[in-house]
């Protein structure tokens, strides 16, 4: 690319009639035609020549327009040099890509032309198709897709600056949303630009796949992320998910993004060490782009109608893959209905993580027992069925239950077991302590969580008997209004 | 424009590009008033007739400036600003 600084040529430099020849010394055909440029010039129509990397080049040529900007080769739609077009009337009527003896003769009427040279050589790639070019020249010089409205910024601003100021940022840094940005991220979706994906609470804001893109940018997401965001967004928007309500309370609850299937491999997500901490870009990006459109789309922000007490630094974004290196575990989305090998998202209104310790229990029964003990004391000990869950299941943990043929079903089984407890220790004033279930129920004996409410994934790293929980809203308790939802990633 | 000296709103846009300029003090009672001296040549002379004027309607005053109008205010002058008084005038003219 030419830097900006250099006089751009226009496509009224294209000829109305005859020759335009399009060529870059960086290209051995280019090279070897290189003798004909004068002898066309000099015997056949008017020849323009562009180069598209040297002004020099060809040799021998008193008038070479400079097209190092490329926007005449972006304009006369150049993927191949050297590439002659023949002009007539202001319109293209032949075009020769590559070197073709018999072409090149007929279309300068040279009968003897590069009589010395091979009769075919293929042409090298055009400088303005090299990766990621065509997006700077479409926005410069052609029409962009976009509709978005255009905020402008003087050319010494900060543009990092300028999203701070205008609010669109969760507290970090965000990616400024360029045009040439915009329209990568675009690419990595087959869906238009203006299909409206859903309306976005709190303000119920239309939100089309341009504005997921635009968020998707901010977030630092990359292209191929694209159609995850786009999945995840869809499942928080459907009613179950009650995103508005995860926005508005009080409680520390978000999105919590989990992928399964083969997407996760493609974009290099991790599900191993670290797996629910720092440094991995799709992890780190995919459910702050979510966030994000809550924010500047929705107008859900901190303060207004986001009321949480405290808040959590998941509400930045916690999204991880689920390891579904080991086929003897069902991954959940599996769990879920989906079919093996399809990739999809799972969304959970929840935070965390919370850690899980057990270095000592060495049969399933015992490891089932210490876990339903860490769940029971999720957000108190003397509250139950009033939140879901999700165990982050560590391998080596995981390795205790495998050892005694237990599978995602019994492990859940058990874990529920464990967290059963007696009414007259959960009810109200029991142990002296205020906070409890109503006294009525002292008769009972009830788990943690409702039938369905608690979850496993497999990830992390393969050291460590460390488990994770997430602990899921409080509105849980609504057990039928309020669910994960599971969405296919489409393309 | 240059292509590049423009953003995507990621907004619904449902709120103007130019955004509303925060509202004046309706009543200047028990605020703390700043003057702000951007450092043209006769810019004292205006705001020491206004610190005059304020300070005879009972009103806290403070001075700011900046050393020459030739570059903007650092971050510091500026904070100190936000931190000391409730509104601030600052003084254009030559």
């Amino acid at each position: 690319m030419a830097s900006s600084n250099e006089e751009p040529t226009t496509a009224s430099s294209l000829p109305a009639d005859g020759l335009a020849l399009f060529l870059k010394r960086d290209c051995p055909t280019c090279l070897l035609i290189e003798p004909l440029a004068a002898t066309i010039a000099g015997t056949a129509a008017p020849l323009h020549v562009y180069s598209q990397d040297d002004p020099g080049f060809p040799s021998g040529m008193s008038q070479v327009v400079d097209d190092r900007a490329l926007a005449v080769s972006f304009m006369a739609q150049i993927e191949i040099v050297p590439t002659l077009i023949r002009y007539a009337g202001g319109k293209e009527v032949d075009r020769a890509v590559g070197w073709a003896r018999d072409e090149w003769r007929r279309m300068t009427g040279i009968p003897t032309l590069g009589a010395d040279l091979p009769a075919f050589q293929p042409g090298c790639g055009s400088k303005s198709h090299e990766p990621g070019v065509q997006e700077h020249l479409q926005a410069r010089y052609g029409s962009t897709p976009l509709a978005s409205r255009k905020v402008a910024f003087g050319g010494y601003d900060d543009d990092i600056e300028l999203c701070f100021e205008r609010g669109w940022s969760d507290g970090l840094p965000v990616v400024p949303p360029t045009d040439v940005r915009v329209m990568r991220m675009l690419e990595g979706t087959r869906r238009k630009p203006d299909e409206i994906v859903g309306d976005i609470p709190p303000n119920l804001a239309p939100c089309t796949v341009e504005k997921v893109a635009i968020n998707a940018v901010m977030a630092g997401c990359k292209p191929e992320y694209l159609p995850v965001v786009l999945a995840a967004l869809e499942a928080a928007l459907e009613p179950v998910f009650t995103l508005h309500g995860v926005l508005a309370t009080t409680y520390f609850s978000a999105p919590v993004i989990i992928v399964n299937g083969p997407i996760a491999r493609r974009l290099g997500m991790n599900c191993g060490v670290n797996a629910l901490g720092q440094g991995n870009r799709a992890n780190s990006t995919i459910c702050r782009a979510l966030n994000l459109i809550v924010r500047n789309v929705g107008g859900g922000r901190p303060g207004e109608v986001d009321r949480s007490t405290l808040g959590a630094p998941s509400k930045i974004g916690l999204c991880f893959a689920e390891d579904e290196s080991d086929p003897q575990w069902q991954p959940l989305s599996v769990a879920r209905g989906f079919a093996p090998g399809e990739s999809t998202v799972t969304l959970f209104q929840g935070h965390g993580p919370e850690a899980f310790v057990d270095q000592k229990s060495r049969t399933a029964d015992e490891l089932a027992r210490s876990f339903g003990r860490s769940l029971c004391n999720l957000g108190h000990p003397k509250l139950v069925q009033s939140a879901r869950a999700v165990v982050v299941l560590s391998p080596e943990h995981h390795a205790i239950f495998k050892q005694a043929g237990w599978d995602r079903a019994r492990i859940t089984e058990a874990m529920m077991v464990a967290t059963m407890r007696p009414g007259t220790d959960l009810v109200v004033g029991a142990d002296g302590i205020g906070e409890g279930i109503a006294s009525n129920r002292a008769h009972e004996a009830i788990p943690k969580f409702f039938e369905g409410g608690l979850e496993l994934v497999r990830a992390g790293g393969p050291a460590g008997l460390f488990s994770a929980i997430l602990p899921g809203w409080l509105a849980g308790r609504n057990r039928d209004e309020l669910q994960l939802v599971t969405k296919p990633v489409g393309d | 424009m240059h292509a590049d000296n423009w953003l995507r709103d990621p907004t619904a846009e449902r709120q103007p590009l130019k955004r509303p300029r925060v509202q004046p003090p309706t009543r200047l009672e028990g605020l703390t008033i700043g003057l702000f001296d951007i450092g043209k040549t006769r810019t004292p002379e205006f705001l020491d007739r206004l610190e005059t004027q304020l300070q005879a309607r009972g009103l806290k005053t403070r001075r700011y400036g900046k050393p020459t109008n030739a570059k903007v205010a650092t971050p510091q002058i500026v904070q100190q600003v936000v931190d000391e008084v409730d509104a601030v005038v600052i003084g254009l003219s030559d």
